[in-house]
């Protein structure tokens, strides 16, 4: 009998009220938060290298190609957490080539991978007349790796230029429904299960779109200014401001879309409402505090910064300011689904508080060690493929 | 209306136009309308193309159609079902882990609500003293008790299954007969079923790292014999046959009964009969 007594290696959540058995055990951890987190920030870097390439918005010239490659970076990083989180990795890609079509997992795969190639291929167009360039500049096995990018293509003349820039955008403009559509499967992972009442909803996979563009545009702000100011180089402040508006007015729209979420859920009340009021009262008390306080002062700052038309210095602190608060919110909303989402017990006579473990695979030391990872690897990509425009204050566009 | 060049032109573009248009959706309709039959006849003939055999040698699983049932005026909260699943399909001896469960109800003088408990309370596991065997404290001992009643749990075995719906490599699946097993050598351990099923059913067995839940003792019934729970069970609470056979016990128990099922507003068509059970049941 020894070998059936077996203590489970993850951690029982203890709970108030009655919970089914099976719950006490969360399936979906930090790494299911941290997942729908870091494929959020590829649909917002996106979406402002689009607004450049595809509706040739002039002031976001200077962050266009760096956005691109963030966007890249996050989603060549967006499927780890949920590859470490599978009690069988490597039979992963059964999903891909034996798709089970009614599932929303299923359709993971195929819409990152053609998002995946969609975005390489933009990447590749945008970089190409650099590309060409380092290939013939650079030595040894850099070189080489660059006369590999180059695809034995390395005609830079002014037509093949405007060929370029004619796919760049044609990408850019294809992109945009592709991220819609990526980040409005992620809401539809959660909001599709009628087993969950806190997730159950038609609001969900819009939710997750919204603030996935707030969490993007927000990254892209801290990237841009931390990355000047390694290189010394001026923040091109026309840009920041641009940024500042669309931060603004997806903010203003996530805020109230949320807003009607609960406004709705409770002016309902059906079935279950006690519970939730327990839920939210309790274990993600702080979590949604700090959503929502995170993305009011951010939407005030933003605000102020707009009217009085803030320039230099307190541009810059204040953006960086408010767009760290709202990547921390955003990280907040994640955690207060997911796992809020679990903590609401399916017997809706019970509340579950759970605490992540720090060590391990399901641990937030791994979790963020992941998330760590993207940004490294953007810093790779960027040693690569230096994404950086000059700032116009400086010296007029390259391109 | 006049019929200068350009009109003729106009009107020429807005026919041509037309014409695309009307072709697209005629191509689309084509298209769609022979999809959805293409789907149709592939549904139709996956349903067909199960061989009569199944996965159990000499066991015809296209002839019957199991169904299971419980009588909560009859469990006396005993649990030797919860201890001979385990014990049966080597569930980890851990109260984090069921493929079946009792749950204990119990209403005070005076409350309106049930106070509502499982062998995997911590007291109720204080009170068995030990993780291989349950049984349930007595909290109540000196309480003044209403009405009180258990009630077995185990996986519905859905007709519209959640869980099979949003297994994302179709390694969870329904079978002919009515029971949803898991491939243990194909599940990739996501645990979206998990999420799925809105009876939690279904747990994470961290010893195989794939999804597990009951079977209805698919090793057993497709012998022609019960479930271990039901085989188990000392009062006759848990009862299971097959639809397809009128003398079986669980037609005699849906006939003679005023059954129901958990959840039906979920339109998952669960086939696990209760009777004695109240709206608190869920």
């Amino acid at each position: 009998m020894d070998s059936l007594m077996h203590v489970a290696p993850f951690v029982a959540s203890p709970y108030t009220g009655y919970v089914y058995p099976n719950e006490t055990i969360l399936p979906w951890g930090v790494l299911i938060v941290i997942y729908p987190y870091i494929t959020g920030l590829v649909a917002g870097a996106f979406i402002v290298s689009s607004l450049s390439h595809t509706f040739r918005i002039e002031r976001f010239k200077p962050v266009s190609r760096l956005a691109l490659l963030a966007a890249f970076a996050f989603l060549c990083f967006a499927p780890t957490p949920l590859l470490s989180h599978l009690g069988h990795p490597e039979r992963a890609f059964e999903a891909i080539w034996t798709a089970h079509w009614s599932s929303a997992f299923a359709a993971f795969g195929y819409v990152a991978g053609f998002y995946f190639i969609l975005l390489g291929m933009e990447v590749w167009f945008a970089f190409r007349a650099d590309i060409v360039a380092m290939a013939q500049r650079t030595r040894g096995a850099l070189g080489g790796l660059y006369r590999v990018l180059t695809l034995g293509s390395y005609d830079v003349s002014e037509r093949a230029l405007a060929y370029d820039r004619k796919w760049t955008q044609a990408l850019a403009a294809l992109g945009i429904p592709a991220a819609i559509g990526l980040h409005g499967y992620v809401g539809f992972v959660f909001g599709s299960l009628k087993s969950r009442e806190w997730w159950s909803s038609d609001l969900m996979p819009i939710i997750f779109l919204l603030s996935a563009v707030v969490s993007g545009v927000a990254a892209l702000v801290v990237i841009y200014v931390v990355s000047s100011r390694v290189r010394k180089t001026p923040v091109d402040e026309d840009c920041l401001t641009g940024l500042a508006w669309v931060l603004w007015s997806f903010l203003i729209v996530t805020m109230v879309v949320e807003g009607l979420e609960y406004v709705e859920m409770f002016y309902r009340s059906i079935e279950g409402i006690a519970e939730i009021r327990r839920l939210i009262a309790g274990p993600i008390w702080a979590g949604l505090t700090i959503q929502a306080l995170f993305s009011v002062i951010p939407f005030a700052v933003l605000s102020t910064l707009l009217a009085r038309r803030t320039r230099g210095a307190a541009l810059i602190g204040w953006m960086v300011f408010s767009s760290v608060l709202v990547m921390i919110a955003v990280l907040a909303m994640r955690w207060n689904v997911v796992i809020g989402g679990q903590e609401l017990s399916k017997t809706a006579k019970g509340i579950l508080t759970f605490t992540p473990p720090l060590w391990g695979r399901e641990g937030v030391a791994w979790a963020l060690t992941l998330f760590a990872l993207s940004f490294v690897y953007l810093w790779a990509l960027t040693r690569l493929l230096p994404p950086w425009e000059p700032a116009r204050v400086a010296a007029p566009a390259r391109r | 209306m006049s019929d200068r060049p350009a009109d003729r032109g106009r009107r020429g573009f807005l026919g041509r136009f037309g014409k695309m248009l009307a072709a697209a959706a005629a191509l689309f309709g084509t298209f769609a309308g022979t999809s959805i039959a293409a789907i149709a006849r592939a549904a139709a003939a996956a349903r067909a193309r199960f061989p009569a055999t199944g996965p159990v040698p000499g066991y015809d699983w296209t002839k019957h159609r199991w169904a299971f049932g419980v009588d909560a005026t009859k469990c006396i909260g005993c649990l030797r079902c919860a201890e001979a699943c385990k014990v049966e399909n080597k569930v980890p001896f851990n109260p984090h882990e069921f493929r079946t469960w009792v749950e204990r109800y119990v209403y005070l003088e005076g409350e309106e609500k049930p106070h509502v408990d499982s062998q995997d309370d911590p007291g109720d596991v204080a009170a068995a003293g030990t993780l291989l065997n349950y049984r349930f404290d007595d909290r109540y001992r000196n309480a003044k008790v209403e009405k009180a009643f258990f009630v077995p749990k185990l996986c519905n075995h859905c007709e519209n299954p959640p869980c099979v719906q949003v297994c994302p490599v179709g390694a969870t699946y329904k079978t002919p007969d009515g029971v949803v097993l898991i491939d243990k050598n194909y599940c990739i351990g996501c645990r979206y079923c998990v999420q799925a099923c809105p009876y939690g059913a279904r747990y994470f067995n961290d010893q195989t790292n794939t999804t597990d839940k009951c079977t209805w003792c698919y090793h057993r019934i497709t012998k022609g014999l019960n479930p271990a729970c039901v085989e188990a069970c000392p009062a006759g609470a848990r009862i299971f046959g097959d639809l397809d056979d009128p003398a079986s016990p669980i037609n005699e128990f849906i006939r003679s009964h005023p059954v129901r099922v958990l959840k039906p507003w979920t339109g998952n068509g669960p086939n696990v009969y209760y009777n004695g059970i109240d709206s608190e049941v869920s």
